[in-house]
């Protein structure tokens, strides 16, 4: 069975060098092209420095860099400030007059699918799927640990969205919900903190044999009276679940874009802690037509000892997209 | 996740004339992966050798023109872009003291999608 799942970048992958003045947002979009991941995912917000005022003649220059490139967007990446005012939050109107300008201004770009940050409120979301239906932008809630596919929060917005009947509200799972094994990159930056080598093996086992969190931090925290990097890293766990990937094929009409989340990849290009090689042929199965999307997000465990090279994280996971689509294809 | 590089230590200065320093200037990035409008830069908190400088003599310009902090709450229609350099101003005479000494700046944040406040923290040992 081919597959028909396309290959993209985000854009947050490359947050460090960007940071840093070492890529520019056309470096990124060239890179993702050259390895075949030219589906771009954007955030204004990050990638935009005049955000929120984006004139035409920005967006045209825009879609003109990106054709450059053989590239295409694919997702637009919303936020939503309900803590803009000290004072007060912001109202239910504010909010909704927040989604339409991003709706509005993703709209303007050509791109049609919007992640929504998975706090906005399902009801706001219902008050925004009249303008999400007019400007044909799929609204995904982000489904980010340690919230997974059959979260009630989730299952709130899947609710709305089959009520309505509407084809433009849905998900959009992040991977990193599908955390099988503690990420060692995490493990070896709370050892550099002072974390101990037998205590941070207990905390990698109890997470292997999926034990609730709680019990593996108050066994830290308490019993093993812990150090502060060691109880930080217990607390990690809070933020780490195993959903189950049997189950994204009943999720999978919901989703139209995953952010395919990892932390560090191995030099033969497998990953060391997110379960690619379970989710990839489930999705296959599903007969899923999106686009995964990488997110890299492990410039944050080595940048003290390493200088972090986003590109070849990103280069290696794109291998091991190859390989396990085809793969999936031909079992 | 970007706290080591939210001071630029190459930046640090002093203000007003060179016999009579005003105070002390530096760059920051926002250590954020986007841009935030300046109503939730809720403290910047600059401190030498671990004492912290009083709030009101800092201020702050991303490039539209110095506001103190309290002005920033109310900054509605100004954002500090990702990536992008602000400088800090800090109101103290005689300026940066003399020799080797730590200067901290942590920024502390109001995310809305987060529970608590966001803080980052940076120190570099200075030596003007």
């Amino acid at each position: 069975m081919t597959s028909k799942i396309k290959r993209g970048v985000s854009l947050y992958s490359f947050q460090e060098e960007m940071f840093l003045g070492k890529m520019t947002v056309e470096d990124c979009v060239a890179f993702g092209a050259s390895i075949g991941a030219p589906g771009i995912e954007i955030l204004p917000e990050q990638n935009m420095p005049t955000f929120p005022n984006i004139s035409d003649r920005q967006v045209g220059e825009w879609r003109d860099m990106l054709a450059r490139h053989g590239a295409h967007f694919t997702c637009y990446d919303m936020f939503l400030d309900t803590k803009r005012r000290k004072d007060r939050l912001m109202t239910d109107e504010e909010q909704v007059e927040s989604i339409h300008r991003d709706l509005i201004l993703c709209n303007r770009l050509g791109i049609r699918n919007m992640r929504i940050l998975i706090f906005v409120r399902p009801d706001i979301l219902e008050k925004c799927v009249p303008m999400a239906e007019k400007l044909d932008v799929h609204m995904g809630v982000e489904v980010h640990a340690p919230w997974h596919l059959e979260h009630a929060w989730i299952l709130r917005t899947i609710e709305v969205a089959d009520r309505l009947g509407t084809k433009h509200l849905g998900i959009l799972p992040d991977m990193g919900i599908f955390m099988k094994h503690y990420p060692p990159a995490f493990r070896a930056r709370f050892e550099r903190q002072g974390a101990r080598p037998e205590v941070t093996q207990f905390i990698v086992d109890q997470h292997e044999q999926k034990v609730m969190c709680e019990y593996t931090i108050f066994e830290v925290a308490v019993k093993m009276q812990g150090n502060k990097a060691e109880v930080a890293m217990a607390e990690t766990l809070r933020h780490a679940p195993y959903a189950n990937p049997k189950r994204i094929g009943d999720y999978a009409p919901y989703f139209r874009h995953i952010q395919a989340k990892f932390y560090e990849m191995n030099e033969d290009c497998t990953d060391p802690a997110i379960a690619y090689d379970e989710v990839i042929p489930a999705l296959v199965k599903a007969g899923w037509e999106g686009t995964l999307s990488s997110e890299y997000e492990g410039n944050r465990w080595i940048q003290d000892v390493h200088e972090v090279d986003s590109r070849e994280q990103v280069r290696r996971q794109h291998v091991m997209f190859e390989r396990l689509i085809a793969q999936a294809e031909a079992a | 996740m970007f706290d080591k590089y939210i001071i630029d230590p190459a930046t640090v200065a002093n203000t007003g004339p060179a016999d009579a320093p005003t105070g002390f200037s530096f760059t920051t990035k926002l250590g954020y992966y986007r841009g935030l409008g300046l109503s939730m830069i809720e403290d910047l908190k600059v401190s030498i050798d671990g004492e912290a400088l009083p709030r009101e003599a800092i201020t702050f310009d991303e490039g539209e023109g110095p506001l103190t902090l309290d002005e920033m709450e109310t900054a509605f229609d100004r954002r500090w872009p990702f990536g992008a350099p602000a400088t800090i101003t800090v109101a103290l005479p005689g300026g940066f003291p003399a020799g080797e000494h730590k200067l901290s700046l942590q920024q502390r944040l109001r995310i809305s999608y987060m529970p608590f406040p966001s803080f980052n923290n940076d120190e570099k040992v200075i030596s003007l």
